[in-house]
């Protein structure tokens, strides 16, 4: 045993990483020339039939055509032939208008109903129907009233994002410790402050626990959504390649709509840590 | 009406689902003047807590009304801060953090310059000087508790109220903690209203003792003055000769007659409460001449089974 956790667990990483690759190419690599072909006919039927290839990208044509789409992502030749950076960016940039919208939405109404015995009682049939709709189900309705397909995409993330922040909101602001509470209210601090300084501080690790599933489940709904709504984003470019039998272009849609989740979980990670304070 | 603190008639009622209502206590009338150190002392459910925090505003009362200063109080105030069991200190901020949370809601106006500076006197005071920066996870249970008396202290209250406030510490804490409070409390003339379980905790501190029959339908048995002099020390406390009588006398309600009260006492007028002032203990052996002529509100311990 060598080396730190860290460095072991990389290399456990990387070789499982190797394995995978190489299964990979194995299993979709050329096995030869099947048999004897007429060269012009061969040509007509393509590598699949001529040489064993197998339908499935292998590892090979995937990097040499993410390395493609790498080194110009910003390329626009019309409706069907957008550069990867410009269909991904017109997902972030409707899940970020949707979630935001939920943020504005749902914590000024989490921190309502949490401190309004009331307004949960009267409030929770609502939501508990509410909560466990499909989000692509509201789709139809949206795009009738809304008329706008895009509009429509956006409302759909607002309508999936803004649950989990609501009730976890709810929660941290009802669950506030009672002593924190008594302290500012023997300290006779108006409800406002009290909010702000109390409440919140004191509720937010729950309600970014809820921001970060919500924004997990908008990044899972968007490329749905956009299938359906289609013109633009990931999730168009995936079913538009589909369409086009391109698998190689679907893998790495696959692989970027990955890394843009991670990267938005990780963020909101590093917020949660900001406002998390050891008791 | 010369009284500080006067609480007159209250009662707490709780409804009980289908069986009308359960009564804490009732008709309990207790007071204090400006400056005295009172120590409430009960078994758990007599409703200790419950007068504190209607002393404190954070519940009502259902009948009856307190009166602070001359004046009914009315929900919570800044001239009453209250020291809670669990120091309840808020982890987000660090201790400067905390006192001038309360120093910024009483002075709303005061810059910030002088917000800290008057928060940080208190932190001194308490002897936390140099943890200022610190945050409340990062402090041992005994430095949270003197936060917590520095941020009750800072707002300069009329009324120091305090639920058990050392009931979370270790005995050698406890000990410093009483004294710092002891001394804090005797140089600013803090009128003080304090709750325990610990009836030495209460002879060193308090001037008055008020004991507490057992719950439901508590009543306030008796007032003990504090027979030891004001400038009594932890050192040699227990060798005063009226120290064993205060403590027996409180044990003894505490272990018996706190239960037996309501049966044994029938003449009980819960408006004028036996003010007691335990004598040297147990006269039976050297008393040829009769106990010293008392005032007729003031009965010795010795005559008390």
């Amino acid at each position: 045993m060598s080396g730190s956790l860290t460095l072991r667990a990389a290399i456990v990483s990387v070789a499982l990483f190797a394995v995978f690759v190489l299964g990979w190419h194995l299993a979709t690599r050329s096995s030869g020339a099947t048999s004897g072909m007429d060269p012009e006919y061969a040509k007509l039927m393509g590598a699949t039939a001529t040489q064993g290839k197998s339908a499935m990208p292998g590892p090979l044509d995937v990097a040499s055509k993410l390395w493609e789409h790498l080194s110009q992502p910003f390329y626009d030749k019309g409706p069907n032939d957008k550069g990867l950076g410009i269909q991904i960016g017109y997902s972030i940039g409707r899940v970020l208008v949707g979630y935001l919208l939920a943020v504005v939405v749902a914590i000024p109404l989490g921190f309502l109903i949490g401190m309004s015995p009331l307004m949960h009682k009267a409030l929770d049939p609502y939501i508990q129907i509410l909560k466990p709709i499909s989000p692509l189900a509201w789709m139809p309705l949206a795009l009738y009233t809304i008329k706008d397909s895009s509009i429509s995409a956006i409302f759909v993330i607002f309508i999936c994002a803004v649950w989990p922040m609501l009730i976890n909101t709810a929660f941290g602001v009802a669950s506030v410790r009672r002593e924190w509470i008594n302290v500012a209210r023997t300290l006779e601090v108006g409800t406002l402050r009290r909010a702000f300084t109390v409440v919140l501080p004191a509720a937010a690790p729950t309600i970014l626990t809820g921001m970060r599933i919500s924004i997990g489940i908008a990044w899972l709904v968007i490329v749905a959504a956009e299938m359906l709504v289609g013109g633009t984003g990931i999730g168009y470019f995936v079913w538009n390649e589909w369409n086009n039998l391109s698998i190689t272009n679907v893998i790495i849609a696959i692989l970027l709509i990955g890394v843009v989740g991670m990267f938005f979980d990780q963020l909101l990670a590093r917020v949660a840590r900001l406002v998390t304070f050891p008791e | 009406m010369s009284d500080f603190i006067s609480i007159e008639a209250i009662a707490k009622r709780y409804p009980v689902r289908g069986r009308g209502t359960t009564t804490v206590f009732e008709n309990l009338w207790l007071s204090m003047s400006r400056g005295e150190f009172g120590c409430i002392i009960g078994h758990s459910g007599c409703g200790k807590t419950t007068i504190l925090n209607i002393l404190a505003g954070l519940d009502r009362p259902s009948e009856g009304t307190v009166i602070v200063d001359g004046e009914a109080i009315d929900g919570t105030s800044l001239d009453r801060a209250v020291i809670f069991q669990s120091h309840a200190l808020f982890p987000w901020r660090t201790v400067l953090g905390n006192v001038a949370f309360a120093v910024s809601s009483k002075w709303p106006k005061w810059s910030a310059a002088k917000v800290r500076a008057h928060a940080q006197s208190f932190i001194d005071l308490v002897g936390l000087s140099g943890s200022e920066a610190k945050h409340p996870s990062e402090l041992s249970g005994g430095m949270k508790q003197r936060v917590g008396i520095a941020r009750a202290l800072s707002i300069t209250p009329k009324i120091l109220l305090m639920d058990e406030p050392f009931s979370a510490l270790d005995a050698l804490t406890r000990g410093t903690l009483q004294d710092e409070v002891r001394r804090i409390c005797l140089e600013t003339g803090q009128t003080t209203f304090m709750i325990t379980h610990d009836v030495d905790e209460a002879i060193y501190l308090a001037d008055k003792i008020f004991l507490m029959t057992n719950g439901p339908g508590a009543v306030l048995a008796e007032v003990v003055e504090n027979p030891l002099p004001k400038d009594r020390g932890r050192i040699d406390l227990h060798r005063h000769p009226l120290y064993y009588a205060t403590r027996n006398h409180i044990l003894d309600f505490l272990v018996t007659r706190s239960k037996s009260f309501a049966e044994t006492v029938t003449d009980h007028d819960p408006h004028h409460v036996p003010v007691i002032r335990p004598g040297i203990a147990e006269p039976t052996l050297l008393s040829l001449t009769p106990p010293p002529a008392a005032d007729a509100a003031v009965r010795t311990a010795g005559r008390h089974p």
